[in-house]
C-alpha cells in the first residue's frame, strides 16, 4: 500500500444530491444489499468499493432503476433524489435516467457512427429543435468526454471502430449529452488500459464541476484518485462512508482496513 | 511446499515411461482412437456427398427431358365449310363449332403435308392426326376464335407431336414397348422417323411447361407447371404478409417485454412443439377452420397461405427470438441508461441489429412452406387442374389453383411415364427456388452480419 497516494482533498459541504434510506435489495430469496443508507452530494466524486459480488454494482443501478429490468429484483427504502422518491409509482424510469445518466462497465457504443451515438439521447429527448443545435450538443458533449480533437473529423466513423479508451470517453460523451444531474459510473475503467484510465479518470476529475458522480470501481488507488467521499461495501452492508482520506488513511471498521490493507478481497 | 526439498528428482519414480521418443502404449491406443473416429467422420461425409450426387444426377437426367418437347410444323388451311359455316365471320357461330369440329381440317392438314413431302405410308388419316397431341384441336380453335379472319387462308402452326412420339423421341417409348400400346404403332413410328428426317417434326426447348397450365391426362405433352407456381407465389405472399409481422411482433413480446413466469414458459415450449407438429395435422386445423368453419373457398391459395403461415409461425418466431437474444444486453443496457423507453431500445437499437437473423430465418421458413405439400391434400390444392393463370389478385388468392410441390406430387401419382419425366421436371424448378432463396439467406446472413 506504499505506492498508494491519497491526496488530502479539502471535502466542502455541498447540497444532498441523492439519499438513501434504509435501502434492501433482493434477487429472488437472496438479500443483496442490506439496510444501505448513503447520502451522496452534488459536485462530488463519489467511490463504492468492496470485494467482488458485496452488492456496490447492484445499488449503484437502484440509483436510476436500472434494476427495474431484472424481472427478479426487488428493492425496497427509498432513494430520494434532490428530496423525491425515485421509486415512487408516479415515476417513469425512462425521466429518471434522463437525469440520472450511466456508463457502463464494457464501453458499450451503439454500432452506429459517432455522432449518431452523441446525439441519440438528445434526439429521444427532443433537446435539439433543429440540426445546428444537435450539432452543438454533440460537439459539447464530445468536449466534455475529452474526446473531440480525436474523433472531429471522422463523426460519421462507427462509434465500434474507436479503441477501448476512447469507445469509453464516447460512452461518456453520450452519457452526458442528455444533460443529467448525476453520473454514475459502473467501473469504468476496467477494461482499460492504464493510459485510457488516466484519461478516463482526468475527465472524471473535470466532470465534478458539474455533475455528482458515483462510480464503482476495483481498484483502491482509483478510488483514492478520483473521489472525495468513498463507501465501503461488503456482503451486501455498507460498511464505512466518508471523506476518502480519513477512509484511507485513518477507517474506523476494521473490515475496512483488512480490505484496504489487502487481508480481505 | 516442504517436499520439494526432500525427495530429489532423480529418485521419483517415473509415472509417465520411458523415453518421450516413443510412444507409450497409452498414446498409441488414444492416436489410434482419434484416427478411427476421423475415419468414421470422413466416411459419413462421403456417403452423404455420395447420395446428394446420385440424386442431383437422377434429377437432372430424369427431368430435363421435361424441358424439351416434340413439335411439328404443319401449314393448316382453315377451311370456311366447316369453320364458318354461314360466312359471316359471327363469332357466336364459330364459337359453336366444338373442337370434333377441327378434327377434318386437321387430318387434311396431315394429309398435305405427307403429300408435299412424298412420304409413302399406309395409314388413315386418322392415324396421321393420332401422332398429334389431343391438346391441338384447342390449340386451333382458339386460334381461329383469336383471329376469325383468318378463316380461308392457310396458316403455320406448330402442333405439340403426342406423348408417345415425344417419348419414342427422348427413347422412353421404344417399338418393343408398344406392342400392347393402342395409342401407338409401328407404322406411325415410321411416320415419325420420315418426318423428323424432312425437318418437320423437331424437338425443341418447352417453354409452356415453365409458363403453361397443367394438362388432363391424355395429354401430358401440353402439362405446364407455370399456374401452380402462380399459386405458390400467391401464397407465399400470404405467408410473408402474415407470418412475418405476427411472428416477428409476438417474438419481440415475448423476449423482450413478457415477465418470465409458468405461463410464458408454457407458451415457449408449446411454440417449441409446435414448430415439431406434422404439416399435415396444420392441414386439417385448415380445413376445419377456414373451409368448414370460415368457408372460405376449397383449394384457394389464400386459404394454402394461411395453413402455411400457421405452420412457418414457430419458425419464424424461433428464428427471430434466437437472433434477438443475440443481440449483446450491453446494448440494451446503453439505451436505456441514456433514458430511451423498452420500446424505444428495442425498435432503435435491438431490432436493427437482429434483422439479418430475421430476415434469414423468415427466408428459411418460407423456403420450407414452399416445399410442403401435405396440408395441401387436406384442403384440395392437389389434384385440381388449373387450366388458367389467374389475372388479378383476388383471383390469384381466391379462385382454385395448385402449388408447385402439389402439382409435382399429382404427376407422380398418374399413370403415363411421360407425367412422371414432368414431375421430376417440377422437381428441378422447385430445387431450383429452394437453392435460390436459400443462397439468399445466406448472402444476407454474410452481408449484414455484424460482430460485437
Amino acid at each position: 500500500m506504499n505506492d498508494m497516494t491519497v491526496m488530502d482533498k479539502t471535502v466542502e459541504t455541498q447540497n444532498i444530491k441523492i439519499a438513501a434510506k434504509d435501502v434492501n435489495v433482493y434477487y429472488g430469496d437472496s438479500h443483496a444489499i442490506k439496510n444501505v443508507n448513503v447520502e451522496i452530494e452534488d459536485k462530488t466524486v463519489t467511490a463504492f468499493i468492496g470485494p467482488s459480488g458485496c452488492g456496490k454494482s447492484t445499488f449503484l443501478r437502484c440509483l436510476n432503476r436500472m434494476n427495474d429490468t431484472i424481472d427478479i429484483c426487488r428493492v425496497k427504502g427509498d432513494i430520494l433524489l434532490d428530496g423525491e422518491d425515485i421509486y415512487d409509482k408516479r415515476v417513469d424510469p425512462v425521466q429518471l435516467r434522463a437525469k440520472v445518466g450511466m456508463v457502463f462497465q464494457k464501453p458499450n457504443p451503439f454500432p452506429k457512427s459517432i455522432y449518431d451515438n452523441v446525439a441519440y439521447g438528445p434526439r429521444i429527448h427532443g433537446l435539439a429543435k433543429n440540426k445546428a443545435e444537435l450539432d452543438e450538443i454533440v460537439e459539447k458533449s464530445l468536449r466534455r468526454g475529452a474526446i473531440w480533437d480525436e474523433v472531429k473529423d471522422r463523426l460519421d466513423a462507427p462509434g465500434t471502430g474507436l479503441s477501448g479508451g476512447q469507445q469509453q470517453r464516447l460512452c461518456i460523451a453520450r452519457a452526458v449529452a442528455t444533460e443529467p444531474e448525476v453520473l454514475l459510473m459502473d467501473e469504468p475503467c476496467s477494461a482499460l488500459d492504464p493510459i485510457a484510465t488516466a484519461q478516463v479518470e482526468e475527465l472524471i476529475d473535470e466532470l465534478r464541476s458539474q455533475y455528482s458522480v458515483v462510480i464503482v470501481t476495483h481498484s483502491m488507488q482509483q478510488a483514492a484518485r478520483v473521489s472525495q467521499k468513498t463507501a465501503f461495501f461488503h456482503l451486501g452492508n455498507l460498511v464505512e462512508f466518508g471523506p476518502t482520506g480519513q477512509i484511507f488513511t485513518n477507517p474506523e471498521d476494521p473490515r475496512t482496513e483488512s480490505y484496504i490493507t489487502g487481508r480481505i478481497g | 511446499m516442504t517436499d520439494l526439498s526432500q525427495t530429489p528428482a532423480a529418485a521419483a519414480p517415473r509415472k509417465h515411461g520411458g523415453s518421450l521418443l516413443e510412444k507409450s502404449s497409452r498414446t498409441r491406443k488414444r492416436n489410434a482412437a482419434e484416427t478411427r473416429f476421423k475415419a468414421y467422420g470422413i466416411a459419413a461425409i462421403t456417403a452423404g456427398l455420395i447420395m446428394l450426387l446420385v440424386l442431383v444426377t437422377t434429377i437432372v437426367g430424369k427431368g430435363t427431358g421435361a424441358f424439351q418437347q416434340t413439335f411439328v410444323t404443319l401449314n393448316v388451311e382453315l377451311l370456311e365449310a366447316k369453320l364458318d359455316k354461314k360466312g359471316n365471320r359471327n363469332i357466336e357461330d364459330i364459337k359453336k363449332v366444338t373442337t370434333f369440329g377441327y378434327a377434318p381440317i386437321i387430318k387434311g392438314a396431315m394429309e398435305t403435308a405427307i403429300e408435299e413431302l412424298g412420304i409413302e405410308t399406309g395409314l388413315k388419316p386418322k392415324e396421321l392426326a393420332g401422332i398429334l397431341s389431343k391438346d391441338v384441336a384447342a390449340q386451333l380453335r382458339d386460334y381461329v376464335i383469336a383471329n376469325p379472319d383468318q378463316i380461308g387462308q392457310t396458316v403455320e402452326f406448330r402442333f405439340l407431336a403426342s406423348g408417345r412420339v415425344d417419348g419414342y423421341l427422348k427413347g422412353r417409348v421404344t417399338r418393343d414397348s408398344i406392342e400392347n400400346d393402342k395409342n401407338i404403332s409401328a407404322e406411325q413410328l415410321d411416320l415419325v422417323d420420315a418426318l423428323a428426317a424432312a425437318g418437320v417434326l423437331e424437338k425443341t426447348f418447352n417453354l409452356d411447361f415453365i409458363t403453361g397450365a397443367d394438362a388432363s391426362d391424355a395429354r401430358p405433352e401440353a402439362a405446364g407447371i407455370g399456374v401452380s407456381m402462380l399459386g405458390s407465389l400467391f401464397m407465399m405472399l400470404v405467408v410473408l404478409a402474415l407470418a412475418l409481422p405476427i411472428g416477428v411482433a409476438a417474438s419481440i413480446y415475448l423476449e423482450e417485454f413478457a415477465p418470465q413466469n409458468w405461463l410464458t414458459d408454457l407458451i415457449e415450449v408449446n411454440i417449441s412443439n409446435l414448430a415439431a407438429v406434422p404439416s399435415i395435422v396444420f392441414g386439417i386445423l385448415g380445413l376445419a377452420v377456414f373451409i368448414n368453419y370460415m368457408h372460405l373457398p376449397t383449394s384457394a391459395p389464400l386459404v394454402g397461405g394461411l395453413v402455411l403461415t400457421l405452420m412457418t409461425l414457430p419458425t419464424i418466431i424461433i428464428s427471430t427470438r434466437a437472433s434477438l437474444k443475440s443481440v449483446p444486453p450491453s446494448i440494451r443496457d446503453a439505451a436505456l441508461g441514456v433514458g430511451a423507453s423498452k420500446m424505444q431500445a428495442v425498435f432503435h437499437h435491438v431490432l436493427p441489429l437482429a434483422a439479418p437473423g430475421i430476415l434469414t430465418g423468415t427466408i428459411i421458413g418460407l423456403a420450407q412452406a414452399l416445399g410442403e405439400t401435405a396440408p395441401l391434400l387436406l384442403i384440395g390444392m392437389v389434384g385440381f387442374i388449373a387450366s388458367n393463370a389467374p389475372e388479378t389478385l383476388s383471383d390469384g388468392l381466391l379462385a382454385p389453383n395448385s402449388a408447385m410441390p402439389a402439382q409435382i406430387y399429382e404427376w407422380a401419382k398418374r399413370a403415363d411415364p411421360a407425367f412422371y419425366e414432368r414431375a421430376w421436371g417440377g422437381i428441378i424448378i422447385l430445387l431450383l427456388f429452394l437453392v435460390t432463396m436459400n443462397t439468399l439467406a445466406v448472402i444476407l446472413r454474410r452481408r449484414f452480419e455484424r460482430r460485437w
